[in-house]
């Protein structure tokens, strides 16, 4: 069984019609002691880093001790900025801290007329191999709809440039995670759910 | 490099997808999870289900066509046409819209744009604007186009940015059905005035006229629907047109 974390940060609907079409099983934890027992964690999110804020000490922990034992976690968008330390948009709200960095606010640029928030399609240029990206090409594209994007560290499976470069896909062991949203994104998209799915099911 | 969108308005009446010309002479175009289906092959970048439908059971009926199409589609879906309180987009979001497409309302009641944008995140909001050309300026038109909201569409647009919007559609009713081009002058003047995305919606009607709203219009993306629905020209076509000619798309 799988987490979906709802941590009230706007719809859900489509995250689910998602994981329902690639016949994942799945329910949302009321209690951070919920996730204890799970094959692996999805935390989505849309909207604002502040909504995270719901996710107290009590469900990091909870969280942080799963993916130490090895449990998958997918973060999307907002849930994937959630990965890192914190973010600009609201910076009295802590992230997860699994990886290093902080979320900061794209520029937009009038000279060539690139607006933010980013909305659209735009291309994944990989950094280096991943797991998430298993089938897809560098190129690939994908729907994004945000403002505050995540740094090009380590982490960094693939990255994507709107008049900054951002990490678009993070991998790091068993952390996973996606600024677009794959719900969205068509083959692509549900491609990259296959794969966080596959590697759910894999070796254990 | 972000690449502009191309999407496919469904007016949606009593369950079926029509077109009318310059708001009128409705014709019958097929069936929105079908037309949803072709277009996702093709290549579509987002689908809009615009409600026209004017009976008291529309709202049970406008959720069974977003959850149909919803079924077909993984690709952000837009519902608008009718959307006045928050529960009509509540309703709307439950039955598998990424986005609602506020119109009369947001007119009406600019603090529906912001309790939505705080509920969904601006994301989710798009501020429909339906404009005619007029000596001084563009002209908003409410309630299907049909009377004079006696507003500049720049300056509603800045305004709806302001409360919350994330998207402006952008209607130019001289030109909705009539196939003689966007009308690009009035999509580069919004476009220009706001920092938040804009679809040029009403006159598509040759490639060409695509090619001229991403360029001289200043458009980030563009709707159409007649020239889509009957099967003349295919999504797939106009991207790889569009891309022969610089114009950056999603192939």
């Amino acid at each position: 069984m799988i987490a979906l974390v709802d941590y009230g940060a706007g719809n859900l609907t489509s995250v689910r019609k998602a994981f329902t079409t690639l016949g994942a099983t799945f329910f949302t934890p009321t209690a951070p002691s919920e996730c204890a027992q799970v094959q692996a964690l999805v935390v989505p999110g849309v909207g604002h880093f502040g909504a995270t804020a719901a996710l107290d000490a009590p469900w990091r922990d909870a969280i942080s001790s799963a993916v130490s034992r090895g449990t998958p976690l997918l973060g999307i968008c907002v849930g994937m900025q959630w990965l890192f330390e914190g973010s600009d948009e609201a910076p009295g709200v802590a992230g997860l801290g699994a990886l290093p960095g902080r979320i900061q606010r794209l520029d937009s640029n009038a000279v060539d007329r690139l607006k933010v928030p980013h909305v659209g399609w735009n291309a994944l240029d990989f950094e280096r191999p991943a797991r998430i990206l298993a089938g897809l090409t560098s190129g690939a594209q994908v729907y994004f709809t945000h403002s505050f994007a995540a740094p090009v560290t380590d982490a960094c499976a693939a990255a994507t440039t709107h008049a900054n470069t951002f990490a678009s896909v993070v991998e790091r062991d068993n952390i996973f995670g996606v600024q677009f949203h794959p719900e969205k994104s068509s083959d692509a998209g549900l491609r990259i759910l296959r794969n966080f799915l596959d590697l759910v099911k894999g070796p254990a | 490099m972000l690449t502009k969108r191309i999407i496919a308005c469904l007016d949606v009446r009593d369950g079926q997808v029509v077109k009318g010309v310059q708001f009128q002479e409705l014709k019958h175009a097929g069936d929105p999870a079908e037309l949803s289906r072709r277009y996702n092959v093709e290549g579509i970048d987002e689908v809009v289900i615009l409600d026209i439908t004017a009976t008291l059971e529309r709202r049970q009926a406008l959720a069974k066509t977003i959850s149909a199409v919803a079924h077909e589609i993984f690709l952000p879906l837009t519902v608008g046409g009718g959307i006045r309180t928050e529960e009509d987009a509540d309703a709307a979001v439950e039955a598998g819209a990424d986005k609602v497409s506020l119109n009369t309302a947001a007119l009406r009641n600019p603090g529906l744009i912001t309790t939505l944008a705080k509920r969904y995140g601006s994301q989710a909001v798009i501020v429909a604007i339906d404009a005619k050309r007029r000596d001084d300026g563009f002209a908003v038109y409410v309630r299907s186009g049909t009377s004079d909201a006696a507003r500049d569409a720049v300056e509603w647009a800045r305004q709806a940015e302001e409360h919350g919007a994330g998207e402006i559609l952008l209607t130019s009713m001289d030109r909705d059905g009539t196939r003689a081009g966007f009308d690009c002058e009035m999509t580069a003047a919004v476009s220009d005035a706001v920092n938040i995305p804009v679809i040029a919606s009403g006159g598509a009607g040759t490639f060409e006229h695509f090619a001229d709203v991403f360029t001289a219009g200043h458009a980030d993306a563009a709707l159409a629907a007649s020239i889509f629905h009957y099967a003349e020209s295919s999504v797939a076509d106009l991207k790889r047109y569009l891309r022969d000619r610089g114009i950056p798309t999603r192939l």
